[in-house]
């Protein structure tokens, strides 16, 4: 039938697509034990499917193609329409049971799939919190040495190979956290404490958007993940725990003054500084991500301007306001910014 | 018809009305019997799923609802079920005189209870905005009540009907059988909503 | 028994009356009983008569109409979306607008489409297939239908005035909360929610009260069509379905909103879950409310056009039948990624797998009934081949995010998006249009016109592929659900843009239906009674169906009473043709139990509607409504049940 044409048609340019952007944000980026588990699983699902549609098809179009030449149908015409093939009995339960098998035969590997990834998870050696919020995601790596716990935004770093745990809350709506090419997702739910242990299995840069409906934003909220060595996790965390820079320049010294005693301060933290809001994004190193306003746009200066001078623009509906800064202001604020590195 | 008819059976001796599982309203009365029930039962449900998110029920270490005025009600709906069978068996024998007679007796037990229901929510102990526990136990009590009064209203109306000459037809008897029956789920479900509102806060 | 003297002599007055009622049988049929039944049976004219009509018939093609005109109304929103969605970035309508178009999109679709469509074709064929003069309840029919008007009224005027609901079909708590909701945009949603559910029930008891109680004499439940069995599954579904929807959003998310319950209120000992397993406990039969109808609709086509009884009817029944039940223990499977325990989810992704083994059953009959019988490649069917081809891929992907791995990462992503629309346009659209294909001619006594219903077939069928195909792949890029945007360079460009493209052939392919639908109104070929040679009952009376249906109540034989019986039709006698009179039957053996009155045409169920209508509209704002609509809604009610004639009759009659 026509699908059977149709369908290699389309496979084409997806299967393109699907290989040309390096999985950064894709089911088969594989780039942690979940996602891989994932893939092998669904593999085997979709040969198993892809079997069963074809005995189907082959049976329709058997039973399409056959009509033509039967002059003893056992249709009303000829008197027989109440008999039926003795084989059809046959047939039939040979049908049950193969889809019996079968089932059975996916549930099993689905079970295995499962308890294998929450093996991979035992002995997490590393522990995060994220917390959703519209929409943006606090982030807080917690360490036995309290000096060490660290509050960033937005912005997830994971070391290769070591079982992180994540525990997932929300601040007001129901989020979901999903990375795709790490794992599946996990959602967050204000008055619950749910969790998700992801073993990355190589560096890069992956993207996670939101995967439940959070309200108007909720396009717009994305993390990014930056899986990176071991060495280079350290060394990130150690760095993320220094406070912010001290502006050099008389411009961002102005916006430092404007950021960390005007309206700014109310909501944003940054560290070593009076500025010690506790309600949205922590910015003591915000020029250091790779991206701004919860995974909306890449970090640089361009953007920097736009976001600050107009958030609501931006992001309508977003929390943080559209001040209205002069001139003047807005270039020091935004020149500060790009100190915190 | 287009086929020619081939005359089987003459069916103008079947009757017009019967009691039971062959009135078409007493399937009609099932059925919301059945949708009423799946309500109650996710009601309670939701009620057991939020106590089960708690340390203490009532949570908060509030008081449990006092239990007079509701006791008194379980009292009086479950002797308003002597009433009501003698209404049913007398429908049943056709013996419009006595349904006729009987019939008051379950308005005035309906307006009894409403009284009493009254209090009830006076004896709760909490207001439906305090907390999700508040809110289920006056939800639990709001839907019963309203299938009091619904059915009260009801029994007013056939009442009204009964007392006419259309009394003596065999159909009404029916209704006032079906009426009997629906009263009787009305105070079954009763049962387990006092046990939730009153007892299982106390355990 | 011990009655008055003069109520016993009222009583032998009756009993003579009763001899002299005028009744069909072999001395009184044909032509003098066609008109003497169209007196009794017709409804009054003008728009009073409009209103007050109890005919099955009437509200069944309202029904369709209004569902139809609701699905091109829900497809226009599809439209926008995805020329928004066409590529990255693009700014056709804001985040808060398309937020509200796909909130009205699912709404539309799911409640004031898919299920009310089911039920319109059900109240209109349900009748005329088993053999009778009318639905059980037909003023109660006729209040459903305007409850159901007056919801879908409500939600498109709310969306007109920029009201409309916003977050989602399913409205999760807290974000549909008096919180983070403000507005009346969610209670518009809820309320609309519960004017359907009223009409749904309604409907549901009226059907299931019919197909139990109304069957043609001889039609035990082993000889119904199977589009019966299908519709006594869903309407029993129905009835165990709809109460969860109601419940959670008129009695308990509503309050949270208006008279500040804490149901769902983490602060307060609520707890937000609550109401997804609510929903769910409805949402997930409601796919199968839609399903298995149309599945219905596949079985009535396949033996008509395959020229044979279904193969494996007992086969077909029981799988009806366990569908409906597995059906209530999947729910969570919708809730895989909310943390639940482990163990939990093992049970539902085996009972989620499970409920295809039915269905993959029921696909081996319909293709052995092909194989065994010499198919008819006619526009329905070409419907019914379409579906399968169509329907089994959603099944398939539906095995798959039955397993928690997979759904764990397709949950919420167009991957679903994809399965979901495979299963209810390929599941149930497609047969919906096959059959409506197939009964038009029942309906209005003319046929569709063959080529464009094949050139529609054929569009529909390659658009559908084009628009949903493409989304697997976008969901495994990690394109989630409800994005008004997303970025450039994830992939994402290419299978969007295809799927846009074949949104338009889709709703041309649509359009093209509706267009022949309205032509062959004047211009299609007459048909006869049985213009398709089938099998079922509807076909033994003339096209369109006079207003009693049948002349003589007919009797069955066989499962396929017109290829069975010779070139007669047997039937029974003794209805009265003065009054409206219907033949009710034992439930099982279909034997002839009750001669029932069947209600005269009354305005009273449209001004019970309109009251419990202004009562539920007014709600939205006010708790205080609920209190004093209950008054006018009282009113209406016992009005409607109030005899209009006090004086007995010979025989009930409810005027």
């Amino acid at each position: 039938m026509k699908a059977h044409r149709n369908a290699p048609l389309f496979l084409v340019p997806m299967m393109l697509c699907a290989c040309q952007y390096q999985h950064y944000q894709s089911d088969f980026g594989g780039a942690a034990v979940e996602d891989r588990q994932f893939l092998t699983l669904f593999w085997i699902f979709l040969g198993v499917c892809a079997f069963v549609y074809v005995l189907v098809v082959g049976f329709l179009i058997g039973g399409i193609v056959r009509q033509s030449r039967a002059s003893e149908a056992k249709v009303v015409e000829t008197g027989r329409h109440h008999e039926s093939h003795p084989l059809m009995r046959s047939t039939f339960i040979g049908w049950a049971t193969l889809i019996g098998a079968g089932l059975v035969g996916l549930a099993i590997a689905s079970f295995f799939a499962d308890r294998s990834m929450a093996e991979a998870a035992r002995n997490a050696k590393l522990s995060v919190k994220v917390t959703g919020n519209q929409w943006w995601w606090d982030i807080t790596y917690n360490s036995s040495d309290p000096s060490k716990t660290l509050r960033t935004a937005n912005e997830l770093h994971l070391p290769v190979g070591i079982p992180t745990h994540i525990q997932l809350q929300s601040n007001d709506v129901i989020h979901s956290f999903w990375v795709p090419s790490l794992a599946g997702k996990q959602d967050l739910i204000p008055g619950r404490d749910n969790d998700i242990t992801i073993v990355p299995s190589r560096a890069g840069i992956f993207r996670g958007p939101c995967a439940e409906f959070c309200g108007l934003q909720h396009a717009n909220m994305s993390l990014v993940v930056v899986v990176e060595s071991y060495p280079d996790f350290i060394k990130w965390w150690d760095h993320q725990l220094q406070p912010a820079p001290q502006p050099t320049t008389s411009l961002a010294l102005a916006g430092y003054h404007y950021v960390t005693t005007g309206p700014c301060s109310a909501c944003h933290n940054i560290g070593g500084t009076p500025a010690s809001g506790q309600a949205a994004p922590d910015l003591t190193h915000i020029a250091s991500r790779k991206s701004l306003a919860a995974g909306m746009m890449p970090m640089n200066e361009g953007n920097l301007y736009g976001w600050v001078e107009d958030p609501q623009s931006l992001k309508p509906g977003s929390h943080m306001p559209t001040i209205g800064l002069e001139p003047d202001q807005l270039h020091g604020v935004v020149a500060y910014l790009e100190t915190l590195k | 018809m287009i086929l020619e008819p081939r005359f089987t059976d003459d069916l103008s001796g079947l009757p017009t009305s019967k009691f039971g599982p062959s009135s078409l309203t007493w399937w009609g009365i099932l059925g919301y019997m059945l949708i009423e029930g799946v309500g109650f039962a996710l009601m309670f449900f939701a009620y057991f799923y939020l106590m089960s998110h708690e340390q203490g029920w009532p949570p908060e270490g509030r008081l449990p609802p006092d239990l007079l005025a509701g006791t008194i009600f379980t009292i009086v709906i479950l002797l308003s079920e002597i009433p009501n069978t003698l209404i049913k068996k007398a429908a049943r024998a056709g013996d419009v005189a006595t349904v006729r007679l009987l019939f008051p007796i379950m308005v005035a037990v309906g307006v009894v209870l409403l009284i009493i229901r009254g209090f009830e929510f006076n004896s709760l102990n909490c207001l439906w905005s305090d907390n999700a526990y508040a809110s289920v136990i006056w939800t639990l009590l709001v839907l019963h009540a309203a299938h009091l009064g619904t059915d009260w209203a009801d029994t007013v109306v056939l009442w009204a009907l009964i007392m006419t000459p259309l009394g003596y037809e065999p159909r009404r008897l029916v209704d006032v059988d079906e009426n009997s029956l629906y009263w009787r789920y009305v105070w079954l479900l009763w049962i387990p909503i006092y046990l939730l509102i009153y007892w299982v806060p106390r355990l | 028994m011990n009655r008055p003297e003069h109520v016993r002599k009222e009583d032998e007055r009756l009993a003579k009356e009763r001899e002299t009622i005028a009744r069909d049988g072999p001395q009184l049929t044909g032509d003098e009983l066609r008109a003497r039944l169209d007196r009794a049976w017709r409804r009054p004219p003008g728009i009073i008569g409009w209103l007050a009509t109890v005919d099955h018939k009437e509200i069944g093609r309202r029904y369709i109409v209004t569902a139809l005109v609701f699905l091109a109304l829900g497809g226009a929103l599809a439209l926008v979306m995805r020329l928004q969605l066409a590529a990255p970035g693009r700014t056709i309508v804001g985040a808060e607008r398309y937020d509200q178009l796909f909130s009205m999109h699912g709404s539309t679709m799911m409640y004031l489409f898919a299920v009310p469509v089911m039920e319109g074709v059900g109240v209109y064929f349900i009748p005329l297939m088993i053999g009778a003069r009318s639905t059980a309840f037909p003023r109660l029919n006729a209040f459903s239908y305007f409850m159901y008007l007056f919801g879908g009224l409500m939600l498109w005027i709310a969306f007109i005035l920029n009201m409309a609901p916003d977050v989602g079909w399913f409205e999760y708590t807290p974000l549909s909360g008096p919180q983070y909701s403000p507005g009346k945009h969610t209670d518009i949603w809820a309320q609309m929610v519960t004017y359907t559910e009223v009409a749904a029930l309604a409907a549901a008891v009226v059907l299931v009260c019919t197909i139990l109680k109304a069957r043609a004499p001889g039609m035990t439940l082993g000889r119904m069509p199977i589009f019966a069995w299908a519709m006594l599954v869903v309407g029993f579904m129905i009835i165990f379905a709809m109460p969860a929807v109601a419940l959670v959003t008129t009695v308990l998310l509503i309050p949270d909103r208006l008279v500040g319950t804490q149901f769902f209120n983490a602060a307060e000992h609520g707890d937000a879950l609550l109401f997804q397993h609510m929903f769910w406990f409805f949402g997930h039969p409601e796919v199968y409310i839609i399903f298995l109808p149309a599945t219905g609709f596949v079985s009535i086509l396949t033996e008509a056009f395959c020229r044979r009884p279904i193969f494996g009817y007992p086969v077909v029944v029981l799988s009806l039948i366990s569908t409906g039940i597995l059906a209530f223990g999947l729910w969570v499977h919708h809730m895989f990624a909310t943390g639940l325990p482990r163990v939990g989810y093992s049970f539902f992704t085996a009972a989620s797998m499970s409920v295809s083994i039915p269905t993959g059953l029921q696909i081996f009959c319909w293709l052995a009934t092909m194989w065994e019988g010499r198919p008819r490649f006619q526009v329905p069917m070409l419907y019914v081949i379409g579906f399968i081809i169509t329907f089994v891929i959603g099944g398939l992907t539906g095995v798959m995010v039955a397993a928690v791995p997979l759904d764990l990462q397709l949950h919420d992503t167009y991957f679903v998006v994809a399965h979901l629309h495979y299963v209810l346009i390929g599941g149930a659209v497609f047969p919906l249009l096959g059959v409506l294909t197939y009964w038009y001619p029942k309906i209005t006594g003319r046929m569709m016109d063959e080529t464009i219903g094949k050139i529609g077939f054929w569009l529909l069928f390659i658009g559908f592929q084009i628009t949903f195909f493409p989304m697997h792949l976008s969901g495994m890029l990690g394109m989630p659900r409800r994005v008004y945007t997303y970025p450039a360079g994830l992939g994402l460009e290419v299978p969007n843009l295809i799927s846009t493209i074949g949104a338009f052939v889709l709703a041309l392919a649509v359009g093209l239906f509706v267009i022949n639908g309205i032509l062959s109104l004047y211009r299609g070929a007459v048909a006869g009674p049985n213009p398709w040679g089938a099998a079922t009952l509807e076909w033994a009376i003339s096209s369109p169906p006079p207003v009693y249906n049948f002349e003589h109540v007919p009797v069955v034989e066989s499962h396929t009473p017109l290829w069975d019986g010779g070139g007669d039709l047997p039937v029974v006698t003794g209805l009265r043709v003065d009054q409206k009179e219907m033949l009710l039957t034992t439930v099982l053996t279909a034997t002839p139990d009750l001669r029932e009155p069947v209600p005269e045409p009354s305005l009273w169920p449209f001004i019970s509607a309109c009251a419990v209508g202004i009562v539920f509209a007014a709600s939205i704002f006010s708790a205080w409504a609920v209190a004093f609509g209950l008054i006018p809604c009282a009113i209406a009610l016992t009005a409607w049940f109030w005899p209009k004639d006090m004086t007995r009759k010979p025989e009930p009659v409810i005027s």
